[in-house]
């Protein structure tokens, strides 16, 4: 659904006859255009999956990282604009060091996710700034309580059982709400994030990619680390085979048509 | 460390807290002194901060009544932010990063204690330089230094409301007793999850003591 704005999407600080603030919404297609990114929030944590997409084979593997750690105990993934990432991230950082040199406990996730919102949110009154082109899911253990939280360019921010954001999120959002996730574990939600990136992502749109795995929980002790090479490793095959098991599956009503 | 200017009003003082399952029972004596005078013989130097934290405030009167109103404000404010009641940690926390960055200025020992849903009940002590200490039970100002023996001797982990109510009554008088800046009455209050009792022990109740 796209609408021209025609002289009322000029600057960020100028609404439209229709109340819209056109700035704040093509931001929005900024992440609309990005890789998939999705969160998970289960019983015992929150995991994370980004769908990186690669321009190059001459890219490291596991390098440039798109999900970061704010804290120790926050992560961050994001669709949208990688470098609007890395700001939110460093001040996201800043307010959480702030927050323990003040209070000297961890910030709780609810007061995380309201300080960067506000900070989003202020991008979004001044012509003099672009708002920030990225939809960003917090994760984050409060004691023993998974938090997860999305925060778009608007600055708006809501808590989430499961959210996706970017280019394959409808695709994405229809498998989450398949899944029971009061009653998974992290690792259970592992394979199924990585089924769902592998099945949101769009081969003839972009041919590399590779999946990156986060997680928050129990049994990383509360820190906010990339998986243990071998849930990656089992989530990765996981996803796989789901995707094969799709494929013969279609294939197989082709011959029944006939 | 800033000393009393001529004229400061003084919290001459014996303070304590003591914590124990399910609380904590703070206690203090009652005696305001500007040099010989005794500005005020009733003064209540256990000062709320937040409705289940408590400070115990030695020092200078002025001092310690502006900083506990202003780690008060801070808690209320967090309150209304955060959607739930701070832990008496973080209370301890802000009186500490008050009195550390304001050292040269200041002439405030604090004792925090409280209860909370996290840790239950815990008691702080910030001394002069503005570091802080956990402890299962704190003493301060000039009265603390004549009981320390008599505490150290009677205390003991995991006593009971009641036995924490007498162990503090029978310091603070004590102290009362020997120190010249410590006297009057001595007020206690006990704070629960449920609520917060004040007590009051005038003078002709105070504990038998050897007086001659």
């Amino acid at each position: 659904m796209t609408s021209i704005g025609t002289g009322y999407d000029l600057s960020v600080s100028t609404y439209s006859p229709d109340g819209r603030v056109f700035q704040v919404e093509y931001a929005q297609k900024a992440v609309d255009n990005s890789g998939t990114a999705i969160g998970l929030r289960v019983k015992d944590g929150v995991v994370l999956a980004v769908e990186k997409i690669k321009h190059s084979r001459l890219l490291v593997p596991h390098s440039n990282r798109r999900i970061l750690t704010a804290g120790k105990h926050i992560g961050i993934a994001s669709a949208g604009w990688m470098s609007d990432t890395r700001h939110l991230v460093k001040r996201v950082r800043e307010e959480a060091r702030h927050y323990t040199d003040t209070y000297k406990v961890k910030p709780p996730a609810n007061i995380v996710a309201e300080r960067l919102g506000m900070y989003v949110q202020a991008y979004t009154l001044y012509s003099s700034v672009r708002p920030f082109g990225v939809s960003t899911l917090l994760a984050c253990m409060d004691a023993k309580e998974p938090q997860l939280y999305m925060i778009e360019p608007s600055g708006h921010y809501v808590g989430y059982r499961g959210c996706a954001v970017g280019k394959g999120k409808q695709v994405a959002k229809t498998e989450i709400e398949k899944l029971d996730l009061e009653n998974m574990t992290v690792r259970e939600a592992a394979k199924e994030a990585a089924r769902i990136i592998y099945s949101a992502h769009d081969d003839t749109k972009d041919k590399l990619f590779e999946l990156e795995l986060s997680w928050v929980c129990e049994e990383s002790n509360g820190l906010h680390v990339h998986v243990p090479q071998d849930v990656y490793d089992q989530s990765v095959q996981f996803a796989e085979r789901s995707l094969d098991e799709d494929d013969d599956d279609n294939e197989m009503e082709d011959d029944e048509d006939l | 460390m800033a000393q009393l200017k001529p004229g400061e009003v003084s919290l001459g003082t014996t303070i304590m807290a003591v914590q124990f399952e399910g609380g904590v029972v703070v206690g203090a004596d009652s005696r305001t002194t500007t040099g010989t005078y005794i500005a005020n013989r009733v003064t209540d130097k256990l000062t709320k901060v937040h409705d289940r934290i408590y400070c115990c405030r030695s020092g200078s009167a002025a001092d310690t009544q502006a900083v506990a109103d202003i780690v008060a404000y801070h808690l209320e404010l967090y309150t209304a932010q955060h959607g739930k009641e701070p832990t008496v940690k973080v209370a301890a926390s802000l009186f500490q990063q008050l009195c550390y960055e304001n050292k040269n200025r200041l002439s405030a020992g604090i004792i925090i204690a409280g209860w909370d849903k996290v840790e239950g009940s815990s008691v702080y002590e910030i001394p002069l330089g503005g570091s802080i200490h956990k402890q299962p039970f704190a003493l301060g100002g000039s009265g603390s230094v004549f009981i320390y023996g008599y505490c150290d001797k009677n205390f003991q982990l995991n006593m009971s409301k009641e036995e924490c109510i007498e162990f503090v009554k029978n310091s603070v008088s004590l102290a009362m007793t020997r120190d010249g800046s410590s006297g009057g009455v001595i007020r206690l209050a006990v704070i629960t999850e449920d609520n917060v009792e004040r007590l009051l022990v005038t003078g002709d109740k105070l504990p038998e003591q050897y007086l001659g």
